[in-house]
């Protein structure tokens, strides 16, 4: 009975740059990573809680991965730490120079080895990463899997594992939408899911304790012609800083003064209309 | 039940790193917890490593750790409104390895050094905050609570090496709050520039490294000194003073901190660079009078927890490295005897009265109340020798004879020689 066994829940999580300390290198066009603190993608945090907390309502597992250098075992040892039982990383040269396309197989391939160990009912993603924001390898791993994606989910209505659905909230631009998919599916995040909680002292122990399993290339059959940067037709024309906008007109003085000068302003330019 | 260990560490500095470090290199179960996102995000020091107490523990660690420049010049530069005295050395022999002493990052180096404690199998824990140490009913501490939900651990020893700021200690009742004149605050920034440059101004080749100290019109004569120590790429510069200099003359730390740096003997040494960083921080400096219980039943107190800091000499680090040392060693000693008590853990008292760390605590424990009790020694000498020396070094066509008297007169009239005699007297008091 797949009940009695719980949910199997996947997340796929990439270790970024902290985006607040980001700087770009004027001479060269490119990101400065050098001494810049790696954190996991925010957006993933709240994908590792949403699959915890259905863990802890239907029991099973979760498992993390994420493809990345060896540091990125630093990442996944933070989820472990949220909550989640297991954690792979899927490291190998010859996964170097990835795009979202050469991203998505790898991490789909990875999900079909897991699928085999034990059947996946759902897997997450952050809705993007906040250094690329393409929000692309989500839906890419749904295609290759063959499964429904609901992207920008915000809320979780249901979950059944009996009726194998889930009805979902998505945050759209003109407001929520509540969609039903069939298990197995994926999940793409936003902020508004939920809450990361603050990881218990045991948790953090069992995380400091925790070896990060390592996949390469071999152990997924990967196709060498679609992974890194064979695998990867994306081509990057140019990366540049948008030129710095100007500041905006600043009124000084006493306070009336002030205000008498925006009110005018503001009427001047047809922004906002006083009666007599 | 919580989990049981041997020991547990409280604080990833360099004496909680070098504690773990020894008690896991010995196959104890030690967990090591620091509150900071890493070891050393939390750290401000300035900051001078000195080599051998650490290559004692790992020989050879500056061949691998992440250290800035080696120091081949040390300078002491006496301030006064417009001009500078300068003393110093720079030695070939600091140039050679195994070199004499470092200036640090301390985020980097930290975080270096406690992935090492990591490698001999501590187990480090970060973003928790231990909030106080636990007692049974007889007084012996058992373990500690933390921040985290279900955040309680216990164990047979605690060390407790949180740094200046002693708030564990406090809550545990094991100390009360430091008084204002034994604590000094500084700040600090880290201001970039290019190597090139750096080196040039400094006149440095490769990897070396200079340090300056500065007192007098640094700290407006305030007990403390002003530092500017060179990084590869960037420039360590600080200042400190006592929290009760700050209070009783109003004035803010960053605010000297920009008056230092616009110094115009100093300005030029940081002309054009970048801040990168702003950061503040406690130094324990009442010395070996305000020293809070070195050990007690379950416990040790290591580094800057335990005031272990000479002003003076700018040492603090390389304290809190060696008594991390041997409060391991007591810890090791008494887990074979299967003892933890305050008897057998008086025996890490003995172990620092053995070693440099108390014998130089001591032998300073004048200095700071000293300089503090007579304001002139950094209020009126520095100017005064300013200006003497630039009425000796200005030539106007007075007569040397003439120009002698009227130096010796300047002198006279700020401090008669009474008083000149008792200052040198207290002064060779405090120091020796
Ligand atoms: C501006 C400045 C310049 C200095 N320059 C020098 C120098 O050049 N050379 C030198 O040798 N020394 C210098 N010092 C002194 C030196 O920094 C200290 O003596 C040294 O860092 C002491 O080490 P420690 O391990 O005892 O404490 P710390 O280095 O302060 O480490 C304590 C650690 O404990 C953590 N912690 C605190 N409370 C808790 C808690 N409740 N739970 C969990 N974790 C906690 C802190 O985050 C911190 O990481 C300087 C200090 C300052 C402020």
């Amino acid at each position: 009975m797949p009940q009695s066994q719980g949910i199997h829940a996947v997340v796929c999580i990439k270790q970024v740059p902290d985006a607040t300390e980001v700087r770009i290198d004027p001479k060269t066009n490119t990101l400065i990573r050098e001494g810049i603190p790696s954190i996991v993608n925010p957006y993933d945090l709240h994908a590792v809680e949403a699959a915890v907390q259905l863990r802890e309502r239907f029991g099973g597992r979760v498992t993390v991965i994420s493809m990345g250098p060896p540091q990125a075992a630093e990442a996944l040892q933070k989820c472990i730490a949220q909550g989640a039982d297991e954690a792979i990383l899927l490291t190998d040269r010859a996964f170097a120079g990835a795009d979202t396309l050469a991203t998505s197989y790898v991490l789909a391939q990875a999900i079909h080895k897991l699928n085999q160990e034990r059947p996946v009912d759902l897997v997450f993603t952050g809705k993007q990463a906040i250094d690329g924001d393409t929000a692309q390898v989500g839906p890419g791993i749904a295609a290759r899997l063959g499964i429904p994606v609901l992207t920008y989910v915000c809320g979780i209505r249901s979950f059944s594992l009996e009726e194998r659905n889930i009805v979902v909230e998505r945050l759209l631009e003109e407001g929520r939408e509540v969609v039903r998919a069939r298990l197995p599916a994926l999940l793409t995040v936003s902020k508004e899911l939920n809450e990361p909680r603050y990881a218990s002292l045991p948790s953090l122990i069992r995380a400091a304790r925790y070896q990060v399993k390592i996949w390469t290339k071999d152990d997924i059959a990967a196709d060498p012609n679609q992974i890194g940067l064979k695998g990867s037709p994306t081509v990057v024309g140019r990366i540049f800083s948008p030129p710095e906008r100007q500041a905006g007109p600043r009124l000084a003085g006493p306070a009336p003064e002030v205000a008498r000068k925006l009110v005018e302003q503001l009427r001047s330019r047809g922004i906002i209309a006083m009666g007599a | 039940m919580p989990e049981k260990f041997d020991v547990i560490v409280v604080g990833a500095g360099p004496a909680g790193i070098t504690a773990a470090y020894c008690l896991a290199r010995e196959g104890l179960k030690v967990i090591l917890i620091e509150r900071g996102e890493q070891p050393g995000t939390k750290n401000v020091m300035g900051g001078v490593l000195y080599r051998q107490m650490l290559d004692e523990i790992i020989p050879g660690f500056w061949k691998q750790a992440p250290l800035e420049r080696h120091v081949i010049d040390q300078q002491w530069w006496v301030l006064s409104e417009d001009s500078a005295l300068k003393v110093g050395q720079r030695t070939a022999v600091h140039d050679r390895e195994p070199y004499n002493a470092f200036t640090v990052l301390r985020a980097k180096f930290d975080r270096w050094y406690a992935a090492q404690a990591v490698k001999q199998g501590a187990l480090l824990i970060t973003e928790t905050v231990v909030t106080r140490l636990l007692r049974d009913t007889s007084g012996r501490v058992i373990g500690v609570e933390t921040d985290r939900p279900d955040g309680q651990l216990l164990a047979n020893a605690v060390i407790v090496s949180e740094g200046a700021n002693t708030l564990v200690l406090e809550a545990s009742g094991l100390r009360a709050r430091p008084r204002a004149d034994t604590m000094a605050v500084a700040v600090k920034e880290v201001i970039s520039l290019p190597r090139e440059v750096i080196e040039n101004r400094f006149q440095l080749q490769g990897d070396q490294g200079a340090v300056i100290e500065f007192f007098g019109d640094s700290t407006l004569g305030m007990v403390g000194n002003a530092f500017i120590y060179t990084n590869r790429e960037s420039l360590s510069v600080g200042l400190g003073a006592m929290i009760s200099d700050f209070q009783r003359r109003r004035v803010r730390p960053h605010e000297l901190l920009e008056r230092f740096k616009q110094h115009p003997v100093v300005a030029p040494l940081v002309a054009g660079g970048e801040p990168k960083e702003y950061m503040a921080h406690m130094i324990p400096e009442g010395g070996y009078e305000a020293m809070p219980p070195l050990y007690g039943d379950g416990f040790l107190v290591c580094g800057d927890a335990a005031g272990m800091v000479i002003a003076v000499h700018r040492e603090g680090s390389n304290l809190a490295i060696t008594s991390g040392r041997l409060a391991a060693e007591t810890v090791v000693e008494a887990a074979r005897a299967g003892d933890f008590s305050a008897r057998r853990l008086a025996a890490y008292r003995e172990k620092l009265q053995a070693s440099y760390v108390l014998q130089d605590l001591r032998q300073y424990r004048h200095t700071t109340p000293v300089i503090e009790k007579i304001p002139q020694f950094l209020g009126v000498y520095p100017s005064l020798v300013n200006r003497a020396l630039q009425e000796f070094l200005t030539v106007d066509g007075v007569p040397k004879k003439v120009k002698e008297k009227k130096i010796l007169r300047m002198i006279l009239k700020e401090r008669p020689v009474t008083a000149l005699i008792g200052d040198a007297w207290r002064a060779w008091r405090a120091f020796i």
